[in-house]
């Protein structure tokens, strides 16, 4: 606050008309965020901070790409060739997917273990999940868009999907298709919906912080701020060390970017689309590998889809299928090996997602799948017999403690 | 200042290992690979450039007969070492329909630096006929479009065998390459000792024939490389010492919390 | 190391009122050095994304055109297309070579010599677009209007460019451009 008077005046100008310095300064200066946060809690502005990378690349990709079937292919290889610094845009929005996924992987997992998603938090997480869908949509539709083998084929299997759905299914593909397969008026229409669903993201975002604001932040002990004395503002404390945060991200996503630009992807889409060639095995990007792995446990097609979706429905129920008054893994010794075993179950769906469905791949994915909802059925009955570990008085009161026993040993 | 270390080695060492992880397979793969060191790989690799201008010469005489390589354009030669008139003159033996006229018709001209490589079929049905069916692939991305590409061409190019094993019957027309998803591949074997005499005296051995033609065509498929190492070096340097000073800086404005 | 108290703020930091003089300035330093780096990664980051909408190779390769004047007869005009504009290309006539010498620098309105304006005098290379609004003046052909002064003519607004290029009569302020060629050989020259 001790910008020289004409700033002042200038802002108050502002200010009065439209409050964004006043809505600056309470919500990302003096914002009261928790003391004992870690490095887990940098998540969510690295989320940010890729989401924002992936908008300004894409919009710069889209000023070269062209979305016809005749062409976007060979639109995508002039962005590589012949565009200034083309490569490193489309790179960076390849790899930047990627990361956006892992970043955002990691930051639910946080609340998984944490607790983040109980009691207030709960429409929080509901935004985070819808937030989560949109992702999984734009990047979806986006990897159509080079029209590669497995663009083509892989926006085929997805659509062919919906056909699972009684009477209508298949009425609904082909108002999806625009036509009778995966065609130009496909194509077309993914990429004016991909262009489209970030924005629709990025208002959710804001919405998200919204409701983050409303409730303030969690923290790892899981328990509520009790006054001034256990938060701190946030700029600078997390102001500098979401910096930080995001200068290790960098290093990994720019490593991957210039030295393993096609480590997560599929070779296959190196090879322009052919509809009457399918390729051997296909494989979504790994991302959504789990999820894959889900719908291919079933036998039943329509089955499948319904589990698939509910894998990630069930995360809306948790609030309330999580009965435990106790938010932080740290205090509750059953859950917090539940948590691993269910972070290892997830992994191992990966996997059997990147797999051929033959042999003992499908009774470790059928297994996988079954853990998977079980872990989310058990849980109303854990938060019922787990005793959990005492929660210490306050966020001050063990910092305070251990503090002042480290200052007498000085002393 | 330790616990910055530790993380940046983690995050740094994460990655490494991560990519240094052979590609999830997703199919069974032909045999097994032998691979090869290649001059652009690591922090700090990048294109040979005379195995470059080599391996052009192999695919202009030997390869291009059948594939194409259309997403390279005869001025993209000068990247290699290949001057203005030398250009002018690798285009200009080729001929591409253009057109039309002011009288209405389509024409014949000689290709120039601009335009991409003439293709060595009008279209794709065109090159399955003087191909026994099979479709030649275009070999413009051929080293991205193959799991470990480069050792995968190198490995397939060299891959021939005189006589199939007993257990295998060759249709007509193919010939045996144990490399070559299901073995059989409609390309009979096309390197041999001696099969180019190269302008910069090189002795064309197989190997190094398939060693520049692998090189020429990582090359067609990736040739951003050289700059995307040299800018991924700077750029990693730059953010280790970003990253060191915001770490510093995190240190310092903590030091009252703490 | 002196610590302040964890007050009800925690402090700003850097900023902040107590601790020796010394340690401040140290405090400062890094601020700035950081604050320098970040702000020159970050400038160094968009050089990418601006440079990225500049013309792109397949784009400047077709940024110069090459002709073959050859078979261009005397008194015959040729059109190519150069970086996606006309380039009138005139095989000129002695007599039309003489009226474009010929000329007060009074008369025009954008007074310029026609040996300023040519390398070879036989040669007229312009691109053919009028200096006024645009149009493609006429006067290519053996059956256009060649406007008053034997040249070209634009029929949009009536600007009548002499044996020259140059604007003579009408609204179009200055004379048809020159753009840059050079000669190849006796009968090649490359545009642009």
């Amino acid at each position: 606050m001790s910008a020289p008077a004409s700033r002042n005046k200038l802002v108050k100008w502002i200010d009065d008309r439209l409050p964004v310095f006043t809505l600056m300064q309470h919500s990302a200066i003096d914002y009261p965020t928790p003391k004992n946060l870690n490095y887990w809690w940098n998540f969510g502005s690295l989320a940010l901070f890729v989401m924002i990378i992936m908008i300004l690349t894409g919009i710069f990709l889209a000023m070269n790409y062209t979305p016809h079937t005749a062409h976007a292919f060979e639109s995508v290889e002039r962005i590589m060739r012949d565009v200034n610094y083309g490569w490193l845009l489309r790179y960076l929005h390849m790899n930047g997917a990627s990361m956006f996924f892992l970043v955002v992987f990691i930051h639910i997992f946080r609340g998984l273990y944490y607790g983040s998603y109980k009691n207030p938090r709960e429409i929080l997480w509901w935004i985070g999940l819808l937030i989560f869908f949109s992702m999984m949509a734009t990047a979806f539709l986006g990897y159509v868009l080079p029209w590669g083998q497995m663009s083509f084929w892989g926006a085929t299997v997805i659509t062919n999907l919906f056909s699972a759905i009684p009477v209508v299914g298949q009425s609904i593909v082909t108002w999806l298709w625009g036509g009778f397969s995966v065609d130009n008026p496909t194509l077309n229409r993914f990429f004016a919906l991909h262009y489209l669903l970030p924005f629709v993201m990025f208002a959710l975002v804001f919405i998200h912080l919204w409701a983050l604001h409303t409730v303030k932040s969690g923290n790892p002990l899981g328990i509520d701020v009790k006054g001034p004395q256990d938060t701190i503002p946030f700029h600078p404390y997390f102001t500098i060390k979401d910096l930080y945060g995001i200068g290790l991200l960098l290093i990994v996503y720019l490593y991957f970017v210039f030295y393993a630009p096609n480590f997560f992807g599929e070779p296959d889409n190196y090879i322009p689309a052919n509809p009457m060639v399918t390729p051997p095995h296909i494989v979504p990007e790994w991302y959504f590998l789990p999820f894959y792995a889900i719908l291919r446990a079933v036998p039943d097609k329509l089955f499948g889809v319904i589990l698939m979706f509910a894998s990630i429905l069930v995360l809306f129920l948790l609030p309330w299928l999580d009965t435990s008054k106790v938010r932080s893994a740290r205090f509750r010794p059953i859950y917090k090996q539940l948590f691993w075993l269910f972070l290892i179950d997830c992994l191992v769906l990966g996997y059997i997602g990147a797999k051929p469905p033959e042999g003992g791949y499908v009774l470790v994915g059928r297994i996988a799948t079954i853990y998977y909802f079980a872990h989310f059925a058990f849980l109303p009955i854990l938060g019922w017999i787990e005793r959990p570990r005492p929660l210490p008085e306050s966020i001050s009161a063990p910092v305070i403690k251990g503090g002042a026993a480290k200052m007498m040993e000085k002393a | 200042m330790r616990r910055f270390v530790v993380s940046v080695l983690s995050a740094a060492a994460f990655a490494v290992s991560v990519s240094a992880l052979p590609p999830a397979a997703s199919a069974s793969e032909g045999a097994h690979l032998e691979k090869q060191k290649w001059s652009w790989s690591g922090l700090f690799g990048s294109y040979d450039q005379a195995a470059l201008k080599r391996g052009f010469q192999v695919y202009n005489e030997v390869c291009a007969n059948c594939h194409s390589l259309k997403l390279v354009a005869y001025r993209n030669l000068a990247e290699i070492g290949f001057g203005e008139d030398e250009i002018k003159a690798i285009a200009g033996v080729k001929e591409l329909e253009d057109g039309p006229n002011d009288q209405g018709e389509m024409f014949t001209r000689f290709a120039k630096a601009s335009d991409h490589f003439v293709p060595p079929f009008k279209n794709d049905q065109a090159a399955r006929v003087a191909n026994g069916g099979a479709l030649p692939p275009d070999l413009s991305l051929i080293t991205k479009a193959r799991l470990n590409g480069p050792d995968y061409v190198y490995n397939l190019l060299l891959g021939y065998k005189d006589t199939p094993p007993a257990d295998v019957t060759l249709m007509p027309g193919m010939s045996y390459n144990a490399v070559f998803p299901g073995s059989q591949i409609g390309m009979p074997p096309q390197i041999f000792d001696g099969l180019v005499t190269y302008a910069d005296g090189t002795k064309a051995t197989p190997e190094q024939i398939t060693k520049d033609v692998v090189t020429f065509l990582n090359w067609a498929a990736e040739p951003e490389l050289n700059a995307r190492h040299g800018m991924g070096a700077k750029t990693l340097i730059f953010l280790l010492v970003l990253t060191a000073l915001f770490y510093a800086l995190k240190r310092q404005i903590w030091s009252d919390v703490h | 190391m002196a610590h302040s108290a964890t007050t009800a703020h925690g402090g700003p930091g850097p900023t902040a009122h107590g601790g020796p003089g010394e340690d401040r300035t140290r405090r400062d330093f890094l601020l700035y050095a950081t604050s320098a780096v970040g702000v020159a990664g970050t400038a160094l980051a968009l050089w990418p994304f601006i440079d990225s909408m500049n013309p792109a190779a397949d784009v400047l390769a077709l940024s110069s055109s090459e002709v073959d004047l050859a078979p261009i007869a005397e008194g015959q005009s040729v059109t190519v297309t150069w970086r996606g504009k006309p380039v009138f290309i005139r095989h000129r006539t002695a007599e039309e070579i003489k009226a474009a010498r010929d000329v007060n620098p009074g008369e025009m309105p954008d007074p310029q010599k026609d040996e300023d304006r040519v390398q070879k005098p036989e040669w007229l290379v312009l691109v053919g677009v009028c200096t006024h609004l645009g149009c493609i003046p006429l006067g290519q052909k053996p059956t256009d209007m060649k406007g008053q002064f034997g040249g070209w003519f634009c029929p949009c607004h009536g600007s009548h460019y002499d044996t020259s290029g140059r604007i003579r009569l009408g609204p179009a302020p200055a004379n048809l451009a020159v753009p840059s060629y050079t000669f190849q050989s006796d009968t090649t020259i490359r545009i642009g």
